[in-house]
C-alpha cells in the first residue's frame, strides 16, 4: 500500500478528474504503532470532528481502547480521504490528563467529588439564583463540537425549562457571521451549495478561506481539479501568500479590514460590464436598485486605493468573476473574524446571486464553517437562534416551539433577539450574570482580549460550570467541573458545512467517571425537577436515539428538515444533507435550485439586521421589502476599522488556525504528531518588514498592541507588507517551551473587543501592533517528531 | 426664504448628534456594541453635517463644519467606564443616554422630513437629493436606538 507523510504532505497523493466526473476514491488509514487492519477488533462508524469539512471515517477498536482511524470510500464528502487533524487527533482521547472524576472548588482549590455532590451545588445555586433574580441570571455557552442531539437537550433546558434568553455556543466567534449573511440574504440558515460543485466549477473564488488548512480534503478535491483536464481557475482573496494563493490564477492581498470595499469593486465590476443575469435578479431578487447605487461609488480606483492593491487587480478579478459559466464561491475566516464581517460575506452571496449562480451543479455559494458540528448550534438553537431555524420575532414561531416542548409560550424567551456570547459576558462582568454553565468549549484561550474575559471568569460573584474532557485554561477559574466523555466515547449525529449528516457512534467507553454531554445535560434538568405544562419530566426523552427522534419532530417542516433521517438510515448510507424528508429520503444537494427561497415572511427565520447598525429588521418592514420571499440584494458602504495602525502601533496583526491545531489546542497538542509540528506560537513577517526591524528567521520578537503582548519566533513569509500573522490558539497548559510564560503566548492577549454589529462574531483580524526583536534566533525545540507514516490506498473504478 | 433658516437648524442638530454619539461611545466604553456602532454613526452624521455646509453656502450661510470631539473630558469618560466597568450603575445610565439618542434622532428625523418638503417647494432639487440621501441615516440611528434599548432594558430592568 502506498505510504506517505501524514504531516508533510497533508494532501496526499494527486487522483486527477476532469469536469462533471466523480471524485475518485483514496482510502487514507492510520492505526497506532504494532496495529495491522488485521488486528483490529471492530470498526466504528464516526466522522471527523476536528474541523468543519465533516470527513466520514471509521474508529479501529482493538482491546476496548481507539487504536486508528480509516477513512470511508463511500462516504460522498471525502470519499476515504483524511487530514492530519483526522488522522493523528483521536490519540487525544487516551491522554494521561483526562478529566475523570468531577471536581468542585472547595477553600479556593478545586478538589475531587462525586457526581451528586458536584450536581447537587450546581442545583443549589441554580435555585437560589432563579428565586432572586430570575432567569436571567443564568447563562449557557456551548461548543461548535458536540452532537446535534445534546444541542437540542440544551436548547430545551435553557430555553423551554429554565427561560433564559443566555445561550450561545462558541460557533458565535468562529461562524456565526456565515448564519447571518445566509439569513440576511435568503431569510435562512443553510448551505446553498454542496462540495460536489467543486466537481463542475470553473471558477472557484475563495474569500477569506485559507482551505488547504482548514477543509485539508476538500483542499485535495480542489488540487485533484487542478491536475485534471480543463482544470477551474481559482481567486483567491487573503493577505498571506498560503498554499491556496500559491496555487490561484489570481491572488489578491487586500489590506485586512477592507473587504467590503473589495466587494463593492467586483460587484461594480459586474454590473459596469453588463455581467449580470437580468432575468434571474429580476425574477428572484429584490433590491437591485439600491446595490447598484451603493456600488457605483466604488469604481477600481477608489477601491484599490482603500484596499492597497492595483486598479488592473480589481477589473481583472472583476472578469474572472464575471465571465465564469459555474462559479462556486467559499466564504471563511478571513471574512468573519475582520471588520465588517456579515456586511462583506453578504456581498459574496449578491455576487452570485447577481450572476445567477445558484442551485445548478457548479454554481453556488458556501459560506463555510470552522467547526465540526457549527451547523447543529445553528439549527437546534443552541446559538442566537430559536429551534429548528424558528424565528424569534414571529410569534407563531415561538407558539408552535412553545406547543411541541407542551411548556407556556410565555416561558420561552422571545422579548429580543437571544443573548449572543460576548453580551453575555458583558452581563457577567457588570454582575446581572451570575452563572454561566460552559461546555466543551475553552473561553479562557479563544476570546478576544483575554486579560478581560480571565478577569470577568475568574470573579467569585460568578458561579462557572465548565464541563470538559480536560482541565483546560477554563477549568482552572471554575466552581464546578464536570469530565465529559469525548467523541468516540457516545452516541450522536452531526452535520458538515455543507449539510451533510452523520452519524458517530460510540466506540469505546469514557475513562473514569465521564460521562455524555447528553446525560449530564438531562441529569441537570431531572435534577432542577423541570416539568412542562402537564407535569411531565421535560424534556421528557432519555437516550441520544430519542433525542435524535425528538429533534426530527422539532426540525419537520423547516427548512432544516431530519424527518426523513433515522439512526438506521444513517448506518446505511456515509452522510445524507438535509433536508431529508419522506418525499426526499436520499436528501437535497442543494438548495434554491428552483429559485424559490425559505424567505417569505412567514416561515423565513430571520427579518434580518441593518448591514452596519445591526439592528433587527421590524416584520412589516420585512414584509413590505420582500413580501414574495424572494432572495435579498442587501448593500453596505465601507466603514473604517475601528482601530488602525498610527505612530506607536504601525502594523496590522491578523492571526488564524493553521492545519495542525483546532480550538485552544486542547485535543490537538495531544496528539503527539500534531503538537510536534508546530509545538510553538510563530510570527509570520514580511522579508521588508522583517529587515527593518532587524529580524531574520527564528529569532524571538515581540509584537505588541495596548492590551498585551506575545513573544513567538519569526517566520518570513509571502505576507503582505505592514500585515503581521499569528497563529492562534496556543496557550498556557503546556508552557515548558522557549518561547512562552504565562500571559505572553496566546494570540488574543492582543484583540480588543469589538464584534461584528450584524452577527456578534468577534472580530480576530484586526489589531494595531508594534513589532520588535527580544533575542536571537533560537535552537529549534528539540523534540522527536512522532511516527506520522500514513497508508493511502488509491481505489480504482470507485462509484457514487 | 426660510430654508437658509433650516438647513441651519439641522446643522446645528446634526451637529449635537455627532457630539452626543460620541459622548455615549465614551461613557460606555465597556459595553463594545454600543462604544463602535455609536462611532460608526457619529460618521454618518459628521458626513451630513459637511454636506448641509457646503449647501448652506448656496443660501449665504457660512455654517462651521468643524465637529468638535467628544470634548477634553472624553478620556476621562472613557476611563471612568472602564473603570465602573464591574459595576451594575452604568446599566441605567446607559438606558438614560440611549433614550436620549432616541429622542434626539427623531428630531433630526423631522427637521429632514421639513426640509425636504421646503427643498421640493423651493425646487431646489439638489437640497432634496441631499435630504433623500441623508435622512434613511438619521432613520436607521433611531432604529439603532430603538433596538438597543429594547435587547438590553430586560436584563438591566430585572438585575
Ligand atoms: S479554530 Fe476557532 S475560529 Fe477556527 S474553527 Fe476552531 S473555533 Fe472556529
Amino acid at each position: 500500500m502506498p505510504q506517505r507523510d501524514g504531516i508533510t504532505e497533508p494532501w496526499g497523493a494527486r487522483r486527477p478528474y476532469g469536469p462533471g466526473e466523480h471524485w475518485p476514491t483514496r482510502v487514507d488509514s492510520y492505526l497506532a504503532d504494532g496495529v495491522t487492519p488485521e488486528s483490529v477488533q471492530r470498526w466504528v462508524r464516526s466522522a471527523a470532528v476536528l474541523h468543519s469539512n465533516g470527513d466520514g471515517l471509521d474508529i479501529a477498536v482493538r482491546d476496548s481502547r481507539i487504536v486508528g482511524v480509516r477513512g470511508r470510500s463511500d462516504d460522498r464528502v471525502n470519499r476515504g480521504r483524511l487530514d492530519p487533524k483526522d488522522l493523528f487527533g483521536w490519540q487525544a482521547n487516551s491522554a494521561s490528563d483526562r478529566l475523570t472524576t468531577p471536581l468542585v472548588r472547595r477553600h479556593g482549590e478545586l478538589v475531587e467529588a462525586s457526581w451528586d455532590e458536584a450536581m447537587d451545588h450546581i442545583v443549589r445555586r441554580s435555585r437560589e439564583l432563579l428565586d432572586e433574580q430570575g432567569p436571567g441570571a443564568l447563562g449557557f455557552y456551548t461548543s461548535g463540537q458536540l452532537f446535534a442531539e445534546e444541542y437540542y437537550a440544551l436548547a430545551a433546558v435553557a430555553r423551554g425549562g429554565i427561560g433564559t434568553n443566555h445561550l450561545d455556543g462558541n460557533t458565535r466567534l468562529c461562524t456565526a457571521t456565515a448564519a447571518a449573511a445566509l439569513k440576511e440574504s435568503f431569510g435562512c440558515d443553510g448551505q446553498p451549495a454542496s462540495y460536489t460543485d467543486v466537481d463542475h466549477a470553473d471558477v472557484i473564488a475563495l474569500f477569506g478561506h485559507n482551505v488547504a488548512e482548514t477543509q485539508a480534503v476538500l483542499w485535495s478535491r480542489i488540487l485533484d481539479r487542478l491536475a485534471g483536464p480543463e482544470p477551474p481557475a481559482l481567486l483567491c482573496v487573503d493577505p498571506r501568500e498560503m498554499p491556496v494563493a500559491q496555487a490561484a490564477t489570481l491572488h489578491l492581498a487586500p489590506l485586512p479590514g477592507s473587504n467590503v470595499a473589495l466587494m463593492n469593486g467586483l460587484l461594480h465590476e459586474i454590473i459596469e460590464n453588463g455581467w449580470v443575469d437580468r432575468g434571474y435578479v429580476e425574477r428572484c431578487t429584490v433590491g437591485y436598485d439600491d446595490l447598484a447605487a451603493t456600488v457605483a461609488d466604488y469604481p477600481p480606483e477608489r477601491v484599490a486605493e482603500i484596499c492597497g492593491l492595483e486598479p488592473a487587480q480589481i477589473r481583472e478579478a472583476g472578469r474572472l468573476l464575471g465571465t465564469a459559466e459555474r462559479l462556486l464561491c467559499t466564504v471563511l475566516q478571513g471574512f468573519y473574524q475582520s471588520h465588517q464581517a456579515a456586511a462583506a460575506a453578504v456581498q459574496v452571496n449578491n455576487l452570485v446571486l447577481l450572476r445567477g449562480m445558484l442551485g445548478k451543479p457548479g454554481a453556488g455559494v458556501l459560506q463555510m464553517n470552522g467547526q465540526p458540528t457549527a451547523e447543529n448550534t445553528r439549527e437546534c438553537g443552541a446559538d442566537g437562534d430559536l429551534t429548528g431555524f424558528r424565528n424569534w420575532a414571529n410569534d407563531e414561531h415561538v407558539a408552535e416551539l412553545a406547543k411541541l416542548w407542551n411548556v407556556d409560550v410565555s416561558r420561552i424567551p422571545h422579548y429580543g433577539p437571544p443573548t449572543h456570547l460576548m453580551q453575555m459576558l458583558r452581563y457577567a462582568e457588570n454582575g446581572s450574570l451570575r452563572f454561566l454553565w460552559v461546555s466543551a468549549t475553552n473561553p479562557a484561550v479563544s476570546l478576544p482580549d483575554l486579560h478581560r474575559i480571565r478577569s470577568i471568569l475568574a470573579q467569585d460573584r460568578l458561579f462557572l460550570v465548565v464541563q470538559d474532557a480536560f482541565r483546560t485554561e477554563t477549568a482552572e477559574l471554575a466552581d464546578v467541573v464536570l469530565p465529559a466523555a469525548m467523541w468516540g466515547e457516545k452516541t450522536g449525529t452531526f452535520t458538515n458545512a455543507d449539510r451533510t449528516v452523520h452519524l458517530s457512534e460510540k466506540a469505546v467507553e469514557p475513562p473514569g467517571q465521564a460521562r455524555a454531554d447528553l446525560d449530564i445535560f438531562l441529569d441537570y434538568a431531572r435534577r432542577m425537577d423541570l416539568r412542562d405544562a402537564d407535569g411531565a419530566p421535560f424534556p421528557a426523552w432519555t437516550d441520544a436515539e430519542l433525542a435524535f427522534e425528538a429533534w426530527k419532530r422539532a426540525s419537520r417542516g423547516r427548512p432544516c428538515d431530519y424527518s426523513g433521517l433515522s439512526y438506521r438510515k444513517l448506518r446505511e448510507v456515509s452522510g445524507i444533507q438535509w433536508p431529508c424528508t419522506e418525499e426526499r429520503p436520499d436528501g437535497t444537494e442543494r438548495l434554491y435550485t428552483d429559485g424559490k427561497f425559505f424567505a417569505a415572511p412567514d416561515y423565513c427565520e430571520s427579518y434580518g439586521r441593518d448591514l452596519v447598525t445591526g439592528a433587527p429588521t421590524e416584520p412589516v418592514e420585512y414584509q413590505a421589502m420582500n413580501p414574495s420571499g424572494k432572495a435579498m440584494l442587501k448593500a453596505a458602504g465601507y466603514l473604517q476599522p475601528h482601530e488602525r495602525p498610527d505612530e506607536a502601533h504601525p502594523f496590522l496583526l491578523i492571526n488564524g488556525r493553521t492545519i495542525h491545531h483546532f480550538h485552544t489546542r486542547t485535543k490537538t497538542g495531544r496528539a503527539p504528531q500534531l503538537d510536534a509540528a508546530a509545538p510553538e506560537v510563530w510570527l509570520e513577517v514580511s522579508e521588508a518588514d522583517a529587515a527593518a526591524a532587524g529580524l531574520s528567521e527564528g529569532d524571538l520578537a515581540e509584537v505588541s498592541t495596548p492590551r498585551g503582548a506575545v513573544r513567538a519566533h519569526v517566520r518570513l513569509g509571502g505576507i503582505r507588507e505592514g500585515v503581521l500573522f499569528l497563529p492562534f490558539h496556543y496557550s498556557y497548559w503546556d508552557v515548558d517551551h522557549a518561547a512562552s510564560k504565562d500571559g505572553d503566548r496566546a494570540a488574543n492577549e492582543l484583540t480588543f473587543t469589538d464584534c461584528d454589529p450584524v452577527s456578534k462574531q468577534p472580530l480576530f483580524k484586526v489589531a494595531a501592533a508594534a513589532l520588535r526583536k527580544v533575542g536571537d534566533e533560537q535552537p529549534a525545540p528539540t523534540i522527536a517528531p512522532a511516527h506520522t507514516t500514513v497508508h493511502e490506498e488509491l481505489v480504482t473504478g470507485a462509484t457514487r | 426664504m426660510k430654508l437658509g433658516l433650516a438647513i441651519r437648524e439641522l446643522h446645528r442638530a446634526e451637529k449635537s448628534m455627532a457630539r452626543d454619539l460620541r459622548k455615549t461611545a465614551d461613557r460606555h466604553a465597556a459595553e463594545h456594541e454600543v462604544h463602535h456602532v455609536a462611532q460608526d454613526l457619529a460618521g454618518w452624521s459628521e458626513e451630513h453635517v459637511h454636506e448641509l455646509t457646503r449647501h448652506g453656502r448656496n443660501y449665504g450661510l457660512h455654517l462651521d463644519e468643524r465637529v468638535p470631539g467628544s470634548g477634553p473630558l472624553a478620556p476621562l469618560r472613557t476611563t471612568l467606564a472602564e473603570l465602573s466597568a464591574g459595576r451594575p450603575e452604568p446599566g441605567l445610565l446607559l438606558l438614560a443616554d440611549l433614550r436620549r439618542l432616541h429622542r434626539k434622532a427623531a428630531g433630526v428625523s423631522l427637521d429632514w422630513e421639513l426640509l425636504a418638503q421646503g427643498a421640493q417647494a423651493a425646487k431646489d432639487t439638489e437640497l432634496l437629493e441631499l435630504a433623500s440621501r441623508c435622512h434613511p441615516q438619521t432613520l436607521r440611528q433611531m432604529k439603532w436606538t430603538n433596538a438597543m434599548l429594547k435587547s438590553m432594558s430586560p436584563q438591566i430592568l430585572t438585575s
